[in-house]
């Protein structure tokens, strides 16, 4: 016999381990630092997210267990994780790590407030 | 949060972040604290999570900035940590049970209802300022190094 909430168990871990492939793939496949902190950031995110509610899913129907620890960790992962993509992103704009060749736009880089503005290498 | 070395990096978003997120470690380590009698968790992760909350703070903002917040000697907390261990544990000598031996019962809190307290969470929370204090001491010297 399976529940309702075997569904969604199943649904949330198989849409959580998805993403997380999709986020390996992406740090594997994409050109530059940029494009893949957009991918590590981003999917890995709604991927951990996906399988922390089908933990609390999982035991609240089978054990009758709400853990607020695990809504904290979601809680958490969505606050921090972006805030990691973000700084390491801009450490990397700040030392002058190179944008891939087909980047189109580079506003930070008419700020003259930028921090050690060095000439940025786009290679063509 | 001006301080006297020159800072050029415009940090509101870690900043801010830090300033909840902090919140956020502490209430876990707190947690962690209490539930070690009957769930993991403890005097010593309670402590190091303590110390990561604060670790926090001293990446988002500098080591000035924390001392501003929390105006305490590390190495004086090591050893009040030690001290409450020490006294916890001889404590049973003066009911002539041996070292360490410790006790618990039930009490009706006014705010907690029927609660379980142990001497053992004493211990623990010697445990708990000597992990705190001994981590923010070998980190704030490392950093404090020219």
């Amino acid at each position: 016999m399976i529940a309702i909430s075997d569904i969604f168990v199943a649904a949330f871990a198989l849409i959580g381990t998805f993403f997380s492939l999709v986020t390996a793939l992406g740090l594997i496949r994409l050109p530059d630092l940029y494009t893949r902190a957009h991918a590590a950031s981003k999917s890995a995110t709604l991927g951990v997210m996906s399988i922390l509610i089908s933990v609390i899913i999982y035991f609240v129907a089978e054990d009758g267990f709400f853990s607020s620890r695990v809504l904290l960790g979601i809680f958490f992962v969505l606050i921090t994780a972006p805030i990691g993509g973000h700084l390491i992103a801009r450490a990397a704009y700040y030392s002058d790590v190179p944008l891939w060749k087909g980047s189109v736009q580079d506003d930070l880089a008419k700020n003259p407030e930028h921090v050690n503005p060095k000439k940025r290498s786009t290679r063509k | 949060m001006k301080s006297p070395m020159k800072k050029h990096t415009n940090d509101v978003i870690l900043e801010s972040s830090t300033t909840f997120i902090t919140f956020i470690i502490f209430l876990f380590a707190v947690y962690l604290f209490f539930a070690g009698h009957y769930t993991p968790g403890g005097g010593f992760i309670g402590g190091l999570v303590t110390a990561s909350a604060l670790v926090l703070v001293l990446l988002a903002f500098d080591i000035q900035t924390l001392r501003q917040i929390l105006p305490v000697d590390y190495k004086q907390m090591t050893a009040i940590g030690m001290l409450i261990s020490v006294l916890t544990a001889s404590g049973a000598l003066l009911f002539n049970v041996p070292f360490f031996t410790h006790a618990h019962d039930y009490f009706n809190l006014p705010l907690f209802g029927k609660t379980s307290l142990h001497t053992a969470m004493l211990f623990d929370l010697g445990v708990y300022l000597v992990v705190v204090g001994v981590t923010m001491t070998i980190i704030q010297t490392i950093g404090e190094s020219d």
